[in-house]
Parts: C-alpha cells; sequence; structure tokens
C-alpha cells in the first residue's frame, strides 16, 4: 500500500471511531441534555419535587386565566401526548407567549401536581411568513386601553 | 487540486478571483440587506424583529461551512499532504470565529424580545459556543505551531477532531428538547417554512456573506504565501552574505 492510501486508511479509522463515540455520548445524554422536560416526560418519570426544573409544551387553546390581582395567570401546557401540565405564574411574560404557542417554565412543582413558575420564556417555531399569511387571529397585536 | 499545489498558480487564479468574489459580494449584502431590512414584510408573530434573521442565519451557516473547510483542508493536509492545504486552513480560521460570534451576538439580541432571555444554556447555543472556542483554540493551536516551526499537524489534526461538534450542532434541536426552534430550511429536501418574500432575501444575503468570506480566505491566503516567500527570500540572502563574508 502507498503510504498516502495508508494515512487515508487510517484518518478514515480514527474519524469513524470519535464520530462513532461522539453519537453514542450524545444518545447517551438524550435526557440529562434536554433545555426541558415535555409533560408527556414528567408523567411517564413522575414529578421531579426535590429540585427546580424547567417543563416546556404549548400553551393550550383557552386555557389563560388572569388574577383580580393582575399579574398571576394560570395556563395549562400540554404536548403531543394526553399529558398536561396546570402552570402558575406572577410577573411579566414575554410578548410572544400566547395560546397555541410555545412556552418554557422554570419554577418547581407542587405536592398537588401544580407547577409555580418563577420564569417563563417564549418558544416559537421554525415558521416565518408575512401578517396576511399567518393563522387566523394570531397576528394582531393587543393595545393597551 | 494537485494542479494549484504550485503556489504560483494557484495566485495566478487567486488574485483576480479575490476583487470579484469582495466586489460582488458587498454588492450583494448591500441589495439584500436592504431588501430585508424595509422591503420585506415583518413577521406574523415576531413583527419586526424577524429582521435579524438576514444577518444571523448566514452567519451561523458560515462558521459552521469554515469549520467544514478547515476539516476538509485537514484531511487533504494530513493524507495528501497538499502544500496550499495548511495555509487555507489558518486562512479560514479567523472569519470563521467572526461568523461564529456574529451568529452568537445576533442570536443573543433576537432572544431578548422574542423567547425573552438574553442566553440559555440551550442544546443549540451551547453548541455553537463551542464552536466560537474550537475556534480560538486551532487559533492559538495554528500560532504556536508556527512559532515552533513545525508541520502543522497538531493543528490539522484538532481540525478533523473538532468537525464532531458540526452534526451536533445541526441535529441538536432534534436530539433535544431546545428553546431554540427546529430547523425551517431542509436542503435535502428542498423544503422551507420561511415564507418566499422572506426566503429569497435571505438567500441572497447568505450568498452575498459567502461570496465575502470566501474573498477574505483567498486574501488571507495570499498574505500567507506572500509572507512565506518573504521569509525564504530572507533566509537566501542572510545565507548568501555570511557565505561571502567567510570567503574574505
Amino acid at each position: 500500500m502507498k503510504p498516502k492510501n495508508q494515512r487515508l486508511v487510517l484518518v478514515v479509522l480514527a474519524l469513524v471511531a470519535v464520530i462513532g463515540a461522539v453519537l453514542l455520548a450524545m444518545s447517551a445524554m438524550r435526557d440529562q441534555a434536554a433545555f426541558f422536560y415535555a409533560p408527556g416526560d414528567v408523567a411517564r418519570k413522575g414529578l421531579p419535587l426535590d429540585r427546580a426544573v424547567r417543563i416546556g409544551g404549548m400553551v393550550r387553546q383557552g386555557s389563560i386565566q388572569r388574577h383580580p390581582d393582575g399579574v398571576t395567570i394560570d395556563f395549562v401546557v400540554g404536548d403531543e401526548t394526553q399529558a398536561t401540565i396546570p402552570v402558575r405564574f406572577a410577573g411579566i411574560t414575554p410578548d410572544l407567549f400566547r395560546e397555541n404557542s410555545g412556552v418554557v417554565a422554570e419554577g418547581r412543582f407542587q405536592p398537588d401536581g401544580r407547577f409555580v413558575a418563577s420564569e417563563i420564556l417564549a418558544k416559537h417555531d421554525e415558521n416565518y411568513m408575512p401578517p396576511r399569511l399567518g393563522p387566523q387571529g394570531q397576528h394582531k397585536t393587543e393595545t393597551l386601553e | 487540486m494537485h494542479v494549484y499545489a504550485n503556489p504560483a498558480r494557484f495566485l495566478k487564479i487567486a488574485r483576480p478571483l479575490t476583487g470579484l468574489f469582495g466586489w460582488a459580494g458587498v454588492a450583494l449584502i448591500g441589495v439584500a440587506l436592504a431588501i430585508g431590512l424595509f422591503l420585506a414584510p415583518r413577521d406574523y408573530l415576531q413583527g419586526e424583529s424577524v429582521r435579524i434573521i438576514y444577518v444571523h442565519v448566514p452567519a451561523a451557516w458560515l462558521g459552521m461551512a469554515g469549520w467544514t473547510g478547515i476539516a476538509v483542508a485537514s484531511l487533504m493536509q494530513l493524507v495528501w499532504r497538499h502544500p496550499l492545504a495548511a495555509v487555507a486552513g489558518r486562512a479560514i480560521a479567523v472569519p470563521g470565529a467572526v461568523f461564529t460570534f456574529v451568529c452568537l451576538a445576533t442570536g443573543s439580541l433576537w432572544g431578548r424580545p422574542t423567547w425573552g432571555t438574553y442566553w440559555e444554556w440551550d442544546g443549540r447555543m451551547t453548541s455553537m459556543l463551542v464552536l466560537l472556542f474550537l475556534y480560538l483554540a486551532y487559533i492559538a493551536l495554528a500560532g504556536a505551531e508556527k512559532e515552533k516551526g513545525g508541520e502543522g499537524r497538531i493543528t490539522a489534526i484538532f481540525g478533523l477532531v473538532g468537525a464532531v461538534n458540526l452534526p451536533i450542532i445541526r441535529y441538536s434541536v432534534v436530539w433535544w428538547n431546545t428553546l431554540h426552534q427546529g430547523q425551517s430550511i431542509d436542503i435535502v429536501q428542498g423544503r422551507s417554512s420561511i415564507d418566499s418574500s422572506m426566503l429569497w432575501p435571505l438567500l441572497a444575503s447568505a450568498s452575498g456573506f459567502t461570496l465575502l468570506f470566501g474573498a477574505i480566505v483567498l486574501m488571507r491566503m495570499r498574505a500567507e504565501l506572500a509572507r512565506q516567500k518573504l521569509e525564504a527570500r530572507m533566509r537566501r540572502m542572510a545565507a548568501a552574505s555570511s557565505g561571502s563574508g567567510r570567503a574574505q
């Protein structure tokens, strides 16, 4: 074998080994490297009561309820499974926080299953389009009156 | 590729291409950004802040394309001992790092009005930050090896191994729950979830930045070749003068 081909075989073998190792590591980290738990994950694994966690999913249509104090809201987070998580949050939500849209909440589960969030992040999807093509009712911006 | 192993032949082509890529790139970026920032529609959900996409996404692509180039150059250097490969790899590193930084900075500015945060440690953002650190390490390693006068083989091995981060960045939004949304453009299937009125300025901007990137790489390669030529000439002159000194 020419030294050139020898080097090629050596480099390819080394690369295959490294890529294989990284792929194995990544699949092993599947749960640990996740940024948040979806309602389906929580239903499957039980509620982590002992520590602060992030949960995420879609805000269910019609689930946002505002309390009379003006800052506290309740809403329900769901995903593609049947599982849902009721969430309570007091504070200012991001502009993109709305029903039928993605949300990530950081906080703790209460023993009764409700998630009390200390921080809310909005997660948007991969669709970009002008307002006239947007889903009905979503392009309207609310103004303070 | 070995046709261009001769630096003189490479320079003959690189010289006119530098200007062509540079000016065409700047013109295309100007037009694309003017359309993107002023004429393209705002997003139905994000409003005006969506316009950062015309800088953010090209910067992200070029940050990753840069390391792909470094990996290919490293392979050619290690296997075929191509004389220009090491020069090319080192020429790519600095603009690659700059575009990766621009991607992170614009992403952070975009995240505040949309997600509500400048930075979170999710899979996509963390792996992109790792890419920036890989670039910085590559630049430091290349500099150290140059100072020692080595062949730069350790730098090339690092360039190859670092490429494993590229699929991690690409699939981070698939493997893990992330705050960053999934991919909008699927090149393999030719599918895009970006409306065409926003997609065309984006592709034009990406092409413009790519041309500019190419011009910068060619410029840096020519500068490095000129430096090597100068060094060789100085060494010859020093050898000649010391030789004549001994003769007297």
